[in-house]
């Protein structure tokens, strides 16, 4: 086959698994060696850099480098990336003098946000240090979104958030507008600004039509408005008998807050199979931790209620067969209808987008979901200046995606606003610099540690069923975050091979602990993949094929498994294998240039 | 050598073996060579051997002499039995452990220097006496140690590092082997374990002396041009007999090559070694005419390699001096000291 072509960034990118899955594409081995170093700010600001709220995300991430994560092909367990990043963020000293400095001067340009949450505060993060003046408009008396008020303070507490909505407000050139509710996407454009930004999130929380509902209203909430209630101080309560119906986050963060609002016997109800819920592993595991059943496979089918009071729900059982397409259909399983008594009922079964504000006659055309069609490259809708990001845009996901969002719609805002093709956006920039100190001596660690997973310590259970606003989680301290540190392959350090060098000693062949490399005749990738030293199954894994070495044959390396321990640069005679450590420059609007 | 141990971590699809060890179950501790040195593939190579043939580690008895060769054996087997010897020494402590226990695997470990030097009259005894054993010659043509003059296997006219040039003839030590009675004789290449890892199998299964000289360029100071023993001249000049492809414990099938261009041997075990000719005429079992064989291609400056030799139906040491069938250490003091009486009727025996 070809040679590997690797001068693009995209090759070793594709390497460094989480930095690759992870939306904004944070450099994540880089700032975990910071940690293990203890230069906490440092690691911090490489977060900061990339993902903006490195202490919200460290408690509250979906973590996609997770699942992505190479340790987790090695050993059991993946790396917890998520709580590293609460390690640098709680450790850290006074980072503000890190800061980028208030521009000099302000380059006349006014841009509209709406929503205060992670895509539009992500997009005032980079064009307020460009001179911008950016407003930001949200119905909510405070600022930060959905962070604020979906996400239970017991899982993130409110400094958190006020630290680092904080760090973006204090850019200069941010206004916040709170409490003020946009009301007409054609009024807001009257008044001139050069850019709207819409990062209005997914506000909408799906209700639940089935029989009784009307009738037993009083006790049957609605899951993202009754967690905003709790997080605003509206609400205090629940009964001590609680139904939560839905499989996703929100289910976990509304059956995990009933329980420290009174709930005594809180059950979650999901239609589908215990494994297919949306909810992350972690966040079920939680909600079992905390004395929650999770029970599958029961469709609701009505609220029964007595004098206007909810008194339960019944359910239909059900189970899932599948058809030749692998398709799931969940079908009624002939056990008789189920009956579970309760207090109040949570629906969290989604949650959608709603535009009632956007006027259809202003050139912002909707597809035919009702969804404003947006550019997935350049964020723009099909109005000139106007553009979206977060669950605005594409529907509801998550923080970090949010965040990628509003780097990306960053760049479009500015090349439009300097009144440039928002298409011409330049590729992200990369370099790759050799890591060797000395004949055995590498700039990183490179002795891989055997540990597995360190658990984050929690609060006493009891403790912290006591009070929705006392944090579960304890994070780890910096012993415990430095040997979970030390479980980092450090992938970004990339085993590079020169094949001009290469006198075909095997050396690298012996020595790698994980069977790696193999130098073999010349065939098609899915030919080469069956006869390699171990065979490369993992198709999503590139290999590295050098070009034809002296005898004929190739070197073929499978990325799969690498533990980038840099042996085979070790025991390489000639330096044909060099660690060389992959640095990745996203292109956000501070690096376009063109600011007045 | 590297700072930093192999880190224990492997590849999730290795199998275990019969005995439920994995190939990593048989590294030893991390080599101290230099990087590249070709002895680390011979370890490497009898690693993988050893790991095929479901070799119970503790029933292996690893010997070897001085030199850099002489230290291999720290990075294999890291659970078998291991004697580090004099320097030259080690054919007769071998010997002596073949002699007192023949239940155990004997691999001997040793070098140019320290089989064809201070060793050689050592070697052409063990093997003349056809020791049980398999005998590996770690052969790169040089003193690294004592960093890079000529040893007792340079060829005549090749060139040092620094230019110097060879005056003194080689000793051979196939020729050697196959003069002196070794019973399975090969010659391998470290930079080619698709030939080395079988020979090493068979050798080991071979109830005899079994002699494998593999040519392990010394990358630090014989793998430069003028060099007969570098990576470059011995892939140039490798000349393969044979390709030894099956090892197994029943006649193979052979269906993949043209009639008449495999050749199974049957070992005295039952083990059958299925012999792919590359060198047409050449047999296997034919000493004479593989003596004469080398003689000739060596005259034209080709390194002939392959299963050069094999007796399939070899005698030993122990068959020779008719030894107890046990080893020494499960006798009783009533067997090994039988009393006067005994005595008597020995000495009796001899007037």
């Amino acid at each position: 086959m070809q040679p590997t072509r690797t001068e693009g960034p995209d090759y070793y990118h594709k390497v460094v698994d989480c930095q690759w899955a992870c939306p904004a594409h944070t450099p994540v081995p880089e700032y975990i060696r910071l940690i293990a170093d203890g230069r906490y700010d440092d690691a911090y600001m490489i977060n900061w850099k990339s993902n903006v709220f490195p202490g919200v995300l460290g408690r509250t991430c979906d973590r996609p480098c997770e699942p992505a994560c190479r340790r987790g092909r090695v050993e059991e367990e993946p790396v917890a990336i998520c709580r590293l990043k609460r390690v640098a963020a709680d450790n850290k000293s006074d980072v503000g003098p890190l800061m980028p400095p208030v521009a000099a001067k302000r380059n006349g340009k006014r841009v509209a946000l709406v929503g205060a949450g992670p895509a539009s505060l992500t997009v005032a993060r980079d064009l307020a240090p460009l001179g911008y003046e950016l407003v930001l408009f949200d119905g909510e008396p405070r600022s930060g979104g959905m962070i604020r008020s979906q996400i239970p303070r017991f899982r993130l507490p409110e400094e958190v958030i006020d630290e680092e909505v904080g760090y973006v407000t204090r850019l200069g050139g941010v206004e916040l507008r709170l409490g003020q509710r946009i009301e007409s996407l054609k009024g807001l454009l009257s008044e001139g600004f050069d850019a709207v930004f819409v990062g209005s999130g997914a506000p909408r929380g799906r209700d639940l039509d089935i029989p009784g509902r009307k009738e037993a209203a009083a006790n049957v909430h609605v899951g993202i408005d009754w967690l905003s209630s709790v997080s605003f101080g509206h609400i205090e309560k629940i009964g001590r008998r609680v139904i939560v119906l839905g499989g996703g986050n929100t289910a976990m963060d509304c059956c995990r807050t009933s329980r420290r609002l009174g709930g005594e016997e809180v059950k979650v109800v999901v239609r589908s199979g215990f494994e297919e819920m949306k909810a992350s592993p972690w966040e079920k595991e939680d909600a079992i931790h905390e004395d929650i059943p999770i029970l599958n496979y029961r469709v609701p089918k009505a609220f029964t209620h007595e004098n206007g009071r909810l008194t339960g729900v019944t359910f239909e059982i059900v189970r899932a067969e599948y058809d030749d397409k692998g398709r799931r259909n969940l079908v009624p399983s002939g056990e008789p209808d189920e009956h579970h008594e309760c207090d109040d009922v949570l629906v969290a079964v989604g949650q959608e987008n709603a535009f009632p504000w956007i006027e259809r006659d202003i050139g912002l055309d909707f597809d035919r979901w009702d969804m404003p069609q947006v550019d997935p490259v350049t964020f723009e809708s099909t109005r000139k200046g106007v553009f979206f990001g977060g669950d605005a845009a594409f529907g509801p996901k998550n923080i970090i995606w949010a965040v990628a969002h509003g780097h990306d719609a960053a760049v479009s805002i500015h090349r439009h606003c300097m009144g440039e093709d928002v298409h011409d956006r330049p590729p992200p920039g990369f370099s790759l610099v050799s890591q060797k100190m000395g004949i055995h001596e590498w700039s990183y660690d490179n002795d891989i540690s055997l540990e597995n997973r360190h658990r984050v310590p929690m609060l006493d259970k009891a403790e912290a069923l006591k009070n929705v606003r006392v944090e579960v989680e304890l994070g780890f301290d910096s012993r415990l975050g430095y040997a979970e540190a030390q479980r980092c392959l450090n992938c970004d350090v990339q085993t590079v091979f020169a094949d001009n060098l290469c006198i075909e000693c095997d050396a690298c062949v012996d020595i790698c602990p994980v069977d790696c490399i193999t130098f073999t005749e010349d065939g098609e990738e899915a030919d080469l993949r069956s006869r390699l030293k171990a065979p490369a199954l993992n198709l999503d894994q590139d290999l590295l094929v050098s070009g034809a070495l002296a005898t004929g044959r190739v070197m073929v390396k499978d990325e799969d498994v690498c533990l980038h321990c840099g042996l085979c640069a070790e025991r390489c005679p000639t330096g044909a294998w060099d660690m060389q450590r992959f640095t990745l420059e996203m292109t956000h609007a501070e690096q376009m240039g063109g600011a007045a | 050598m590297t700072y930093i141990a192999k880190p224990k971590l492997h590849h999730p699809a290795l199998t275990p073996n019969a005995l439920g060890y994995l190939r990593r179950d048989y590294e030893g501790s991390v080599s101290t060579l230099c990087a590249g040195c070709g002895h680390d593939s011979i370890s490497a190579a009898i690693i993988q051997a050893a790991y095929e043939l479901d070799l119970p580690p503790h029933r292996v008895a690893k010997l070897s002499g001085i030199g850099c060769s002489s230290k291999t054996p720290d990075y294999f087997l890291g659970n078998s039995h291991g004697f580090n010897t004099v320097h030259g020494r080690m054919p007769s402590v071998l010997t002596g452990a073949n002699l007192a226990n023949h239940e155990l695997i004997y691999l001997g470990v040793s070098g140019d220097g320290d089989s064809a030097s201070i060793g050689l009259g050592q070697f052409a005894h063990a093997i003349r006496r056809g020791v049980n054993m398999t005998y590996i010659v770690e052969n790169n043509g040089v003193y690294g140690l004592t960093k890079g003059q000529f040893s007792a296997t340079s060829d005549r006219g090749s060139r040092s590092k620094k230019g110097v040039v060879n005056h003194d003839a080689a000793i051979d030590m196939v020729s050697l082997a196959l003069q002196l009675g070794a019973t399975f004789v090969a010659r391998s290449f470290s930079g080619d374990k698709a030939q080395l890892v079988p020979l090493i199998k068979a050798a080991i299964r071979h109830p005899g002396p079994a002699f494998i000289d593999t040519l392990s360029p010394c990358v630090q100071f014989n793998n430069h041009a003028g060099s007969t023993k570098s990576y470059d001249y011995v892939r140039e000049h490798n000349e393969a007999v044979n390709r030894l492809d099956v090892i197994a414990d029943r006649k193979p099938i052979e269906v993949d090559y043209e009639p008449g261009t495999t050749i199974s041997v049957t070992q005295h075990d039952g083990s059958v070694l299925s012999l792919h000719k590359l060198a047409e005429h050449y047999d296997a079992t034919d000493r004479i005419a593989a003596m004469a064989y080398l003689a000739e291609r060596q005259a034209e400056g080709e390194i002939v390699t392959g299963l050069l030799y094999v007796n399939p139906d070899p005698g030993d040491l122990h068959g020779a001096l008719g030894t107890t069938d046990r080893p020494l250490n499960s006798l009783s003091d009533a067997e090994l000291v039988p009393g006067q009486a005994a005595l008597d009727r020995i000495n009796a025996g001899l007037r």
